[in-house]
């Protein structure tokens, strides 16, 4: 059971992977990059997670109440703007690809090309 | 190659992948059990030394608030990268979006949606403002009541139509807030070294730990951080919406 949490974040890594490979339209290939990317999200709470261990803020409770480690907390934040940046570029490139080629099949692409 | 043969070279991969993954993430602490000294050090130093009671604020803003600012500004460059890659192309004009025009016509906006949309106008503002003020006292920050406030922008679009949107949100005027809160960041990291220290290090008063004017220079850079991405999702999502509601290409019907 202790290893759950971890597994979860390979399983959602290659799980995004087989969609991003399988993929045959541009915009779900970009949600399925947002899978990979929240396997990173529960990775990262994962390593830093205490049992028992409450948010690491002292409003409500007194300093050295046992909580999680800030520091992941603080990764995970960076993580996600870069994780919606990265979307909102790839979100773009899609719509001038459907511009140029007026589909967002990645195989009628390749009939194109040939 | 084709789809299915993709499909079984990368199961085969994924196969050896999953393994390595799986024997790597056995040899971690087991879940629940935290090792690494940095995060129960910061616990318990942090809210003495800069009288923020949100850890993590005081992780992001000051401990690491150099890197923070690299964050904000890939932020910035998406913006900007967005912006450049939907610009009006050679070949395309704008048009006045015609929401009226007989073969666009938009599906009407049903009057519920209208009602909850102005309805939850002002308190996501107010929300997204309090998120942002409050960021070193309680869960929260400029980045995340910036998205909350650009939801505003959303609502408008939801409840009105395109040029109401059109009509509240200037564009200069979001350039320039996005602007300022980008030079913001390094304004309040250059009176560091104004008062001679290093770059970033605080040096406001730290005043008394749980109230709103504490912490230092948390709440500045928390605020130019909130009006940075707040008005980059503001452009993002207009980008957007220009890219169905106004620009066409030739030959387009109108």
């Amino acid at each position: 059971m202790s290893l759950l949490p971890y597994l979860i974040a390979a399983w959602l890594f290659l799980v995004g992977l087989y969609g991003i490979v399988t993929s045959r339209n541009l915009v779900h290939a970009v949600v399925c990059l947002s899978v990979v990317q929240s396997s990173t999200y529960i990775l990262l709470l994962a390593i830093g997670y205490e049992r028992g261990g409450t948010a690491p803020i002292f409003l409500d409770v007194p300093v050295g109440t046992r909580a999680v480690d800030p520091v992941v907390s603080a990764l995970t934040l960076t993580d996600i703007v870069v994780g919606a940046t990265v979307s909102a570029l790839l979100l773009a490139l899609a719509v001038q690809t459907y511009k140029r080629h007026g589909t967002l099949d990645t195989e009628e692409f390749r009939s194109v090309r040939d | 190659m084709s789809p299915s043969l993709r499909r079984r070279v990368f199961l085969v991969a994924a196969a050896v992948a999953g393994a390595l993954l799986v024997w790597g993430l056995s040899g971690l602490p087991d879940y629940g059990i935290y090792r690494g000294p940095y995060g129960d050090v910061l616990n318990a130093v942090a809210v003495g030394e800069r009288h923020a009671t949100n850890v993590v604020a005081a992780v992001t803003f000051d401990y690491r608030g150099v890197d923070t600012m690299g964050e904000e500004y890939i932020l910035f460059a998406a913006v900007i990268g967005v912006a450049i890659l939907l610009r009006a192309q050679r070949d395309e004009r704008e048009e006045a979006p015609d929401e009226d025009a007989a073969d666009r016509r938009a599906p009407g906006t049903s009057n519920a949606v209208r009602v909850l949309g102005l309805a939850l106008l002002g308190p996501v503002v107010l929300f997204g403002i309090y998120v942002v003020a409050h960021g070193h006292l309680s869960p929260g920050g400029g980045f995340q009541g910036g998205v909350v406030l650009a939801t505003g922008a959303l609502l408008v679009y939801l409840s009105g139509e395109y040029v109401t949107l059109r009509r509240v949100r200037p564009e200069a005027l979001l350039d320039l807030a996005e602007s300022s809160g980008a030079a913001g960041y390094v304004a309040v990291g250059l009176l560091g070294l104004a008062a001679g220290v290093t770059f970033l290090e605080n040096v406001l008063p730290l005043g008394q730990a749980g109230t709103l004017l504490s912490s230092g220079m948390i709440p500045l850079i928390n605020l130019a951080v909130g009006l940075e991405v707040a008005a980059g999702f503001v452009l993002l999502l207009s980008e957007f919406l220009e890219q169905t509601l106004v620009v066409r290409r030739p030959g387009e019907q109108t």
